[in-house]
């Protein structure tokens, strides 16, 4: 392989990860709040595929891509809702409303689907204005023949969709909320020892259902971005376990916004790989079967949450109701 | 001159809290019935009562945590309702919780400002919190490092940072729950000078304690409640810790054990060069060498958290160690691969661990049921190799109940039903009346009220007397200076020194438990 060919197959693969990644920075990002906030959030997985589903069929219905997203980020808003009264306010447990939530996104989608559109759970293609459209950034044409970093911006970080640069934008801006202003410092807080707040005279349950509304809108932005940017319709199971692997993807960052992204861009990466390569030749010995680069994403899944990453600490009330001791 | 006219504005201002007629239910238990309570301004009110007696609650209703039923509160004679916790701090009451309210991975700053942040950014709090906080430490003896994490500090230091939210929070009133549970003698006669600077200021102190010296050596007036009423308010100067603990109990208790000399025998327990490291590569404990002679007590002080755990964990056969121990002259199995809880107690070691709830009962089990652990095999309580009498085991139970006085004595009640000290009389009763060559007991009154105390350190001093050997370990000083004949004080997983109860007193002890050595250790 020539240098020049490596290069380009470098900047194809780094473009493929970037836009696989978004669904795992959107949904990592959502688990990043919730979890951070105390509460455990197993249904990104259905949020994002209630919002994928209905993002697609308004979209699709209206001729509005805007009305798609907001009409996705309204569903999935709707079963974080959910997922809040039961935990929150019911003081249910939380794995067992995220599993639930999944199921019935899972059933809703395909029944309603089928009901709507006829076609076994599928929604009609979309046509290209009920998607998004590549954004060129300034200067990428212009700035192309500039060696090595002119293809870099062109190719690699010009010329995705508009959620692309979303979520990118999100990840700082979910750093600085965290940890530089007071809405971030007391939504941590609910997450550690409920109790400081709630004796420092501040609503555990307000900030809680806060950082579940947001993962709804996050997950939603995920679920929105799957159907109309990196497909062209919703398909049943589209999410295919992406929330859980931007679960592994959280506890591999250790619940810290910038080693989500780069987490949720080591899973895309592997993804990339398999969509590129599927078949990886080993000096010409033997041929890495497509099946195994495939499972590379879950692979990896398997093996951090068995916790051969090191030890990663949960936020300390994690998955606790707060309940006022006597 | 200035003393004159604090006590004049004392006088004539009105008090700072005023408690009327509140009452207080949590279904059909009546946890304040009609509570009357006046704080002065400026003073040091103390409030004394046995658990259940309801002065958390009533802290609570004052702290805005719950409502009460019935009821007034005034502040410096303002009418002022307490709905929630903001309102309680907007008051200008300030509460240090028995258990810290901390964040532990956020740092002193941060949870100084924790619900007090001036604005949406964090910035200008948190130099804002760092300038009050210098003042605060130099005014009184709080100094923190303002930028440590929380759960790098020390207990002292973390209930420092408490204070500090709470001045921090412009508080006039503050109350304190048990504040000296977790401390050395030396952090609590610290927080003692803390609390008589911010009385010279004029703040109000209200202290929640069940330690009787603590009320007198501190507090200007003392509140007692018994069974959710305030059955008294009495100038601290004219009352004394016997005349406390009758008003508490409801009947005559006594504060000393009266206890004849030990006349010990041979060796029961040897331990030569103990040591054992935790899965964290830590040692904890480094070499540790002592014996328990038949008919003593030997106490082990030292500050939770020194070795003292671990040490009773592999006597009682659930934590491998590396070293020697002799039972009556025969050796034990160390690997943990040959032993455990119930071996150990076939050789004749019965065992009172230090967290009752956690290891010496199963919680939603019945008392008649927690009555076996450990003596589970024993033929008397299995009718074959697959029945259990229990028949048998209920007949047993509400006989040991009986003679230990447990209340309510009734074999088929959960163990979480019965109040601490109950509990504990539960776990005494399954380990003495086995009738053991050597007891292991641990913090065996953490948390039981004095009435209960008397009567289990009475049972322990009687085990003593029958010939048993047996090895206290308690954080409560006060306990180990009156039940034990030697004492023995760990500090980082080795023993500072043996010392004569009657020969030392509880600074010396303190010294100890600090890591500092004293030069009395000739005896």
């Amino acid at each position: 392989m020539d240098t020049a060919n490596f290069f380009l197959q470098a900047l194809l693969t780094a473009d493929m990860t970037i836009r696989v990644s978004v669904v795992l920075i959107f949904a990592c990002l959502a688990g990043l709040f919730s979890e951070r906030a105390g509460i455990f959030d197993i249904g990104l997985e259905g949020k994002m595929l209630i919002s994928a589903f209905f993002t697609a069929a308004v979209s699709y219905q209206t001729g509005y891509i805007w009305y798609g997203v907001a009409a996705g980020i309204a569903a999935s808003l709707v079963f974080a809702l959910i997922h809040g009264v039961a935990s929150i306010t019911f003081r249910g447990n939380q794995l067992i409303s995220g599993v639930a939530i999944n199921f019935l996104a899972s059933g809703l989608t395909v029944v309603i689907g089928h009901a709507w559109f006829k076609k076994g759970g599928l929604t009609p293609p979309l046509s290209d204005a009920e998607r998004f459209h590549e954004i060129t950034l300034p200067f990428a044409d212009t700035l192309r023949d500039v060696p090595i970093l002119g293809p870099i911006y062109a190719d690699v970080i010009s010329g995705h969709k508009l959620l692309v640069y979303v979520a990118m934008l999100i990840v700082p801006l979910t750093w600085w909320l965290l940890y530089r202003t007071r809405f971030g410092l007391r939504l941590r807080a609910v997450g550690e020892n409920p109790a400081s707040v709630d004796t420092a005279g501040v609503s555990v349950v307000r900030y809680r259902y806060a950082a579940v509304l947001i993962a709804g809108v996050l997950c939603g932005l995920g679920g929105a971005y799957l159907s109309t940017s990196q497909g062209a319709a919703f398909g049943k199971e589209m999410t295919a376990g992406r929330g859980f692997i931007a679960l592994a993807a959280l506890i591999f960052a250790k619940w810290r916004p910038w080693y989500a992204l780069m987490a949720c861009l080591l899973f895309g990466f592997l993804e990339a790989i398999s969509n590129l390569f599927p078949n990886i030749n080993v000096f010409g010995l033997f041929e890495i079967p497509v099946q195994f680069t495939q499972a590379l994403p879950y692979i990896l899944t398997v093996v951090i949450l068995a916790g051969f990453v090191g030890k990663a600490i949960p936020p300390r009330a994690g998955g606790e109701p707060y309940v006022k001791e006597r | 001159m200035a003393n004159a006219q604090l006590k004049e504005r004392q006088e004539t201002a009105a008090p700072a809290i005023e408690l009327v007629g509140i009452s207080k239910a949590f279904g059909p238990v009546q946890a304040n019935k009609d509570i009357t309570l006046s704080v002065a301004r400026g003073s040091i009110h103390g409030i004394v009562g046995e658990n259940g007696a309801g002065k958390s609650t009533l802290m609570s209703i004052l702290y805005g945590f719950y409502k009460a039923d019935a009821g007034e509160i005034y502040i410096g004679g303002k009418k002022t309702p307490i709905p929630d916790s903001s309102a309680a701090i907007a008051a200008g009451i300030g509460m240090v919780h028995q258990h810290f309210k901390l964040v532990e991975n956020f740092t002193v700053l941060e949870n100084v400002i924790l619900g007090m942040e001036d604005g949406p950014m964090l910035r200008p709090s948190l130099a804002k919190a760092r300038k009050l906080l210098q003042q605060l430490s130099d005014e009184y003896e709080l100094s923190v490092d303002p930028d440590a994490l929380v759960e790098n500090l020390s207990v002292g230091h973390q209930q420092r940072v408490e204070i500090l939210k709470a001045l921090y929070r412009k508080a006039d009133i503050l109350i304190l729950d048990e504040p000296t549970g977790v401390l050395t003698p030396a952090e609590a006669d610290h927080v003692f000078r803390i609390l008589q600077g911010l009385k010279e200021q004029g703040k109000t102190i209200i202290l929640i304690t069940h330690k009787l010296r603590e009320i007198m050596e501190i507090t200007d007036t003392v509140s007692v409640m018994r069974r959710g009423e305030m059955t008294a308010t009495v100038k601290t100067a004219e009352t004394s810790p016997e005349q406390l603990a009758e008003l508490m109990v409801g009947r005559k208790v006594l504060l000393q054990i009266d206890k004849k000399p030990a006349t010990p025998g041979a060796d029961i327990l040897e331990v030569k060069n103990l040591e054992v490291t935790d899965d964290k590569g830590v040692k904890r404990l480094k070499g540790i060498s002592l014996e328990v002679r038949a008919g003593e007590i030997l106490g082990i002080a030292g500050v939770s958290g020194n070795g003292q755990t671990e040490l009773l964990e592999v006597l009682g056969g659930y934590m491998p160690a590396s070293g020697t121990i002799l039972i009556n002259g025969t050796e034990i199995d160390l690997t943990g691969k040959h032993s455990d809880g119930q071996s150990r107690r076939k050789r004749g070691i019965a065992h009172v661990p230090e967290d009752r709830q956690a290891e010496g009962l199963i919680m939603d089990f019945a008392a008649w049921e927690n009555m076996i652990f450990g003596y589970q095999n024993d033929p008397a309580y299995n009718k074959n190799a697959l029945m259990m009498d229990n028949a048998a085991i209920r007949k047993e139970t509400a006989a040991k109940m009986e003679r230990f006085d447990v209340r309510p004595p009734i074999p088929a009640l959960q163990a979480k039903n019965f109040s601490g000290g109950n509990q504990q009389k539960i776990v005494l009763a399954r380990e003495i009346e086995r009738n053991p060559d050597l007891l292991l007991v641990g913090q065996p009154t953490r948390g039981v009220d004095i009435g209960a105390i008397e009567f289990i350190h009475q049972r322990i001093v009687e085990l003593r007397d029958e010939g048993k050997a047996i090895l206290l370990v308690s954080v409560e000083l006060e306990e180990i200076l009156s039940l034990s004949d030697r004492i023995l004080v760990m500090f980082d997983g080795h023993i500072m020194g043996e010392r004569d109860p009657a020969k030392t007193d509880e600074k010396e002890l303190g010294m100890l438990m600090a890591g500092m050595e004293t030069n009395g250790g000739a005896n």
